[in-house]
């Protein structure tokens, strides 16, 4: 089964569950900015989170199916249309060949996930089929999916008419928000701050810069202060890090998060909150910081997961 | 007796901390020694050889070793514990034999651009530079920047360059760098402010290959002057 990139103005890339066990050698896990709604769209479609899909940002995309598949779509800020019906996502559907598969962009929102029953089929590098644009690895050649791109797709291993008409319930959902409050765990150079920065970080709004990517997005609001210096000596992060430079507006790391880095981080955005955070709007959404524990906030993370066993047959 | 900076050393106590609700960072110093390094490699591989369920993945550095977990799988507790029973086992591990690599370098000309630069700028000859920065046997401290890139140390004192003012957009995949103390290779085409004494021919970073980088953290690095006919 394939699709086949009709038209495409959005920034569109094949992701799957991340490049595992090379981060000691300098390459970014890449991976879905959405984690939940990746797995969610996955499951959806009848397979493992470890399975890629197809991650669409920023503007539209269309496919053209060129055979019968299922298809499921995952995500915020994106309506759906497939042949001539206007569908919600969060749902899988099943496709007749020829029919258009539509993505179009709506006001809020960053990321949507289609997944295709049995998998997005691409070169596998360093065992995975991420897509790390700056590497110019994974996916499709290394870069976005263009117009004309050819999409397989593997052998579902469920029957297709059994994949189709699934949902996960709302309820079972993150509370995706324009106006968030994200968990952080303090630390490990919360030191390096004075104890007014840290208040400051904790009590004040920020909004997301449109210089943001995939990579890291830049927060902008009360500018933090540190007590002397500035930098570290490199050590590992990653995503949902939160590091300050020297000009006090937080950069949060993300899906292509560089292994290491020497700025001071004063905290790291819960697991469980990333995919709010992934969802945010630049220059629109508000966020605010309010620190939590590793225990709780790994609670919230199994509660949110296991949402993903809620998938109900329509 | 021991120096002021060794009583130091020897008084770090390692931090054992949460990086978010999936990675725990454990410290070992608060500064670039080879001494201090040495230890995290040989936590590192206590850590990777004990394939413990649920840890992804390691990142060693200067003086951290960032382990990777899976929250659904280990709880910060347990993990904390673990890390803290592997760190009483370092020493054993530290005599551990690095692998070493050799890497055969030309130096100046066309892709050491900045060697004649640095030659003048520490009041060296030429032949000095290529003679004292392919003497010793460096260290891989950690690899990040690029896929593939080394931070090697230490270098000598007489070549401490500070790192250009303005980087370069593009520095080619295996230009053989210096900046400070460390000296590096540029492991794919890429912007870079370290100052450029040679290239070696070898692929640091072949994402096809059955192994596809040349290093890995611990290394040690042997560099070979080539002679230029």
């Amino acid at each position: 089964m394939s699709l086949e990139v009709i038209d495409v103005s959005g920034l569109a890339t094949i992701q799957d569950s991340g490049r595992i066990g090379w981060r000691k050698f300098g390459v970014p896990t890449s991976g879905p900015m959405d984690r939940f709604a990746f797995n969610a769209a996955n499951i959806l479609a009848g397979n493992t989170p470890d399975h890629a899909a197809i991650e669409i940002g920023l503007g539209d995309i269309a496919f053209r199916a060129l055979q019968d598949c299922v298809i499921s779509v995952a995500g915020v800020g994106y309506g759906l249309s497939v042949y001539i019906w206007d569908f919600p996502l969060w749902s899988s559907y099943y496709v007749r060949a020829g029919w258009t598969i539509r993505l179009n962009k709506l006001n809020s929102g960053m990321w949507t996930y289609l997944a295709v029953a049995g998998g997005v089929l691409s070169q596998s590098i360093l065992d995975s089929r991420s897509t790390y644009l700056r590497g110019h690895l994974g996916g499709r050649d290394g870069r976005q999916l263009q117009a004309g791109d050819v999409l397989k797709s593997g052998i579902s291993s469920h029957p297709l008419t059994e994949l189709a008409a699934r949902t996960l319930p709302e309820d079972a959902r993150p509370e995706y928000s324009d106006n968030l409050t994200l968990d952080v765990i303090l630390g490990p150079q919360e030191k390096y701050f004075t104890e007014e920065s840290i208040e400051k970080f904790l009590s004040s709004e920020y909004t997301m810069s449109r210089t943001s990517d995939r990579m890291g997005y830049r927060l902008e609001g009360r500018q933090l202060t540190h007590r002397n210096k500035s930098e570290l000596i490199s050590e590992g992060m990653t995503m949902g890090a939160i590091q300050i430079p020297s000009s006090g507006q937080p950069i949060v790391m993300m899906a292509d998060s560089p292994t290491t880095g020497g700025y001071p981080k004063i905290g790291t955005v819960a697991s469980a909150d990333l995919p709010l955070l992934a969802q945010c709007v630049p220059e629109k959404s508000k966020i605010r910081f309010q620190a939590t524990t590793v225990a709780k906030a790994q609670q919230k993370y199994r509660k949110l997961m296991s949402g993903l066993e809620r998938i109900v047959e329509e | 007796m021991f120096t002021r900076k060794q009583k130091q050393k020897m008084q770090f106590k390692p931090r054992i901390v949460p990086l978010g609700d999936s990675s725990i960072l454990i410290q070992l110093g608060d500064e670039i020694d080879p001494a201090v390094n040495r230890r995290v490699h040989a936590l590192a591989g206590l850590v990777e050889n004990s394939s413990i369920a649920g840890v992804i993945e390691t990142v060693p550095a200067y003086a951290t070793l960032l382990v990777h977990y899976d929250p659904l799988v280990l709880s910060f507790a347990q993990i904390k514990n673990i890390l803290r029973e592997k760190l009483t086992q370092i020493q054993e591990n530290e005599s551990r034999k690095p692998r070493q690599v050799e890497v055969p370098v030309r130096y100046g000309g066309e892709y050491g651009v900045d060697l004649e630069l640095v030659a003048s700028h520490l009041h060296l000859k030429v032949e000095e530079v290529i003679r004292i920065h392919s003497e010793k046997i460096y260290t891989v401290y950690m690899m990040g920047f690029t896929p593939g890139y080394p931070y090697m140390g230490k270098l000598d004192d007489a070549l401490i360059m500070p790192r250009l003012e303005i980087p370069r957009t593009r520095v080619p995949a295996g230009a053989v760098a210096i900046a400070g103390l460390q000296t590096g290779i540029y492991s794919i085409d890429s912007p870079g402010g370290w100052n450029l004494i040679g290239w070696t021919p070898l692929k640091l970073f072949d994402p096809t290959s059955e192994s596809p980088f040349l290093f890995e953290p611990g290394d040690e690095v042997k560099f070979i002057p080539e002679n230029v006919s």
